[in-house]
């Protein structure tokens, strides 16, 4: 008989924070097939199954490719499915990201952040999800292992809103949080089980009464309107996801937004960043504000849907942007987060002063003190007035 | 196993107004394949002519769920379908029996989707999978798998000065399924209705994973009339060229054994994609595809204890 755990704070790293949430949540089906740093939470979760604590129905798919198209399949029949994977798994995963989304599915997907080859890398980088990141899925960003796993269950909740209906990744940094052990609370598992309540299902495979065709052949007459209805469909998650966060608050006393505004009230300069960076960023921020500087931080949590109107809200008011992207897009006009940020202030007047830094790729560590670099670039940028250099980089040996 | 005015009764699980093409094998295989189940069925298909000309929207010639979503992983999706199924079951949430196939072409098995199959074997989902095997990818026009026969003509192993068709022989794939050791394989034919259903029937009723793999003549592939597909099929089984068999918990058994074994000639001349291998100058290589199927016979004979 399985024993109910009640609410206990625990020694955890993101991973098993990952994969507590995912035995309280107890899945229909897990799919997932192991890379590093993600491997740690799908053996946690495979001794779960073997000793037992979870209902579900683990496969142990061939391939990354198999265990979205798993997932895909068993999420289109009717239940709760989950799957975790990281970098090169991502990667290969991509064709099926696409499908996933297009179907409407609500699979809930935990991504440790590592670069993507070549060269082979193991640490932490975005360059993998922000690859993914036009894929119709949702993306949330954790800063801590906490955050990991309180995602995770609001993750569910979201993907299953019968006003969004579409698959969910949670993100964690590689080792910088799946295996740095941090004080997790977690919530008492008839608590978790309640917050996420019983799987609603949609057109199942599996209701013979209503046979249903998944994926058919959508040509020039239909795929565009479709594809339209997707847009919208992403588009209406904001507010669903703020209800979410907030009720989740009401329940752990953790309340989540789709961003997280840190000493930005009253500042003049700030930086945007995701992940645990934000950790580091808000080290800098204190310190600078100790020295009389009006500094602040902008965590984005929620990256997709981007929340336009209020990121603007937040960042109009300041005088100077300094954006860090943990990835690159080759060949383009500065990382993703900049190239969003900046498009999304294009229209405020008068507007800040934006530049973008690219930082830790491949695992580089960031230091306090390349942020206050940051504030420092952004401050002489708007004494002078214009941005000369668009595009610079932290941490890097030139 | 039903009669065949049983089986005309049952309902139509792939129903007519799709748009394959007349004279089509695979809608054949697949109908005789669907009426041996006696219980309700769910199926995945891989991308591929089956997918493409049975669902096009907002239409949909699937009388059972059916999902398709992309062209490696047919064995993979239905595998998905299933463990939610058992999922479901264990938790009390459904009670139904229902049985899962997969249908992939031979490109999408013998090719891109060899991997998910042999995992998909490999955990025991209780599942059928289906390769309809039309000896090439039809749906993008005609190119070369490895199922294709050497000296057919393909638009990627087109007839030239230099090369005469596909250079290579076809990989056997219903040996590499039996190499897994799963409980069920077979080998059948879809101008052999008889062969086909007593296989997925058996299929069917086998608990944990199986597979036929069927040879269903496209007409648009291998140049012969579309009035002429069960004639050029049973003429391959009757060369000896696709052999019907079966291999239950490991044991060999020919389901088919022909009265006079014909020469594979007799099946090359009937399809234009062989034409030039009639040309004297090709003579070498109508002798080494007769070399190649008299080995692969005899081979079968004996594991069939036939020889
Ligand atoms: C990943 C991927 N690569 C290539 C294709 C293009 N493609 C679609 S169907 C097909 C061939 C299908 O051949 P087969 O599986 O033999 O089925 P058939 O059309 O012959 O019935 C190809 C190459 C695709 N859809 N997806
Ligand atoms: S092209 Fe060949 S396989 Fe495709 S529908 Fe036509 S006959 Fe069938
Ligand atoms: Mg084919």
């Amino acid at each position: 008989m399985k024993v109910m755990q009640e609410r206990v704070s625990m020694g955890l790293n993101g991973n098993a924070a990952a994969a507590h949430a995912m035995r309280q949540i107890n899945p229909h089906v897990v799919a997932a097939y192991p890379i590093t740093p993600q491997t740690d939470c799908v053996e946690r979760f495979a001794e779960f199954v073997s000793e037992g604590l979870v209902d579900t129905e683990f496969v142990t798919v061939e391939s990354e490719h198999s265990a979205l198209s798993a997932c895909i399949g068993a999420a289109a029949s009717g239940g709760r499915v989950m799957t975790a994977t990281s970098s090169q798994g991502l990667a290969l995963m991509w064709e099926m990201l696409y499908i996933a989304a297009s179907m409407r599915l609500p699979i809930v997907m935990m991504v440790v952040n590592r670069a993507l080859s070549g060269n082979i890398n193991i640490h932490c980088d975005h360059s993998d999800t922000m690859g993914a990141r036009d894929a119709g899925w949702i993306q949330l960003f954790s800063e801590n292992a906490q955050e990991v796993y309180d995602n995770m269950i609001q993750a569910v909740r979201i993907a299953e809103d019968m006003r969004v209906r579409l698959p969910v990744m949670v993100t964690q940094d590689g080792f910088i949080i799946s295996h740095a052990v941090e004080r997790v609370e977690l919530l008492g598992d008839e608590e978790v089980k309640t917050f996420v309540g019983p799987y609603k299902a949609l057109y199942s495979l599996l209701d013979l009464q209503h046979p249903v065709t998944y994926g058919p052949l959508d040509l020039f007459d239909y795929y565009f309107e479709h594809k339209r209805s997707q847009i919208e469909a992403i588009d209406n998650c904001l507010p669903v996801i703020e209800e979410v966060g907030k009720e989740f608050g009401k329940l752990s006393g953790r309340f989540y937004g789709l961003l997280e505004e840190y000493r930005l009230a009253d500042a003049e300069y700030a930086v945007v960043v995701l992940g645990s960076t934000c950790g580091t960023a808000k080290e800098a921020v204190d310190r600078l504000r100790d020295r009389g500087k009006k500094v602040g931080l902008l965590k984005i949590r929620c990256f997709r849907p981007f929340p336009k109107e209020q990121i603007i809200r937040a960042l109009a008011p300041l005088k100077g942007v300094a954006v860090l992207d943990r990835s690159v897009t080759f060949g383009g006009f500065g990382g993703p987060v900049f190239t969003e940020i900046r498009s999304a202030l294009y229209d405020v007047s008068p507007r800040p002063l934006i530049i973008d830094f690219y930082y830790g790729l491949g695992g580089r560590d960031i230091y306090v003190e390349d942020i206050e670099k940051a504030f420092a670039r952004i401050e002489d940028v708007v004494r002078v007035g214009w941005v000369d250099k668009h595009i610079d980089y932290l941490g890097l040996r030139e | 196993m039903p009669t065949l005015k049983e089986l005309a009764k049952r309902p139509e699980r792939l129903t007519p107004g799709h748009r394959l093409c007349a004279g089509c094998g695979a809608p054949i295989a697949v109908r005789l394949i669907l009426a041996a189940a006696d219980k309700p069925v769910v199926a995945a298909n891989a991308t591929g002519c089956l997918e493409v000309s049975t669902t096009i929207f907002p239409y949909t010639a699937w009388n059972i769920p059916w999902i398709h979503s992309a062209f490696e992983n047919a064995a993979a999706t239905i595998a998905g379908v299933e463990s939610m199924y058992r999922a479901k079951r264990r938790r009390g949430e459904i009670d139904e029996e229902i049985y899962f196939v997969a249908f992939g072409g031979d490109g999408g098995t013998y090719d891109i989707g060899l991997q998910a199959l042999s995992g998909a074997l490999e955990r025991g989902h209780r599942f059928l999978y289906v390769c309809y095997n039309n000896e090439a990818y039809m749906n993008t026009g005609i190119q070369r798998s490895s199922a294709t026969p050497l000296g057919a003509w393909t638009t990627t192993s087109p007839v030239g000065r230099v090369l005469p068709g596909k250079t290579q022989w076809r990989k056997n794939l219903t040996e590499i399924v039996a190499a897994h050791g799963i409980p069920y394989v077979a080998q059948s034919v879809a101008s052999n209705w008889r062969d086909l259903v007593n296989k997925a029937e058996k299929a069917f009723h086998t608990d944990g994973p199986s597979f036929i793999n069927v040879l269903a003549s496209c007409n648009r592939g291998w140049r012969h009339e579309p009035s002429e597909t069960l004639k050029v099929m049973q003429l391959a089984v009757e060369c000896c060229i696709w052999p019907l068999y079966e291999v239950e918990n490991g044991v060999y058994r020919l389901t088919y054994k022909p009265k006079e074994k014909k020469p594979v000639e007799e099946w090359l001349r009937v399809q234009g994609r062989f034409r030039h291998l009639l040309a004297p100058e090709n003579r070498h290589l109508v002798e080494a595809f007769q070399r190649y199927v008299d080995e692969e016979w005899e081979k079968l004979l004996k594991r069939c204890g036939e020889a």
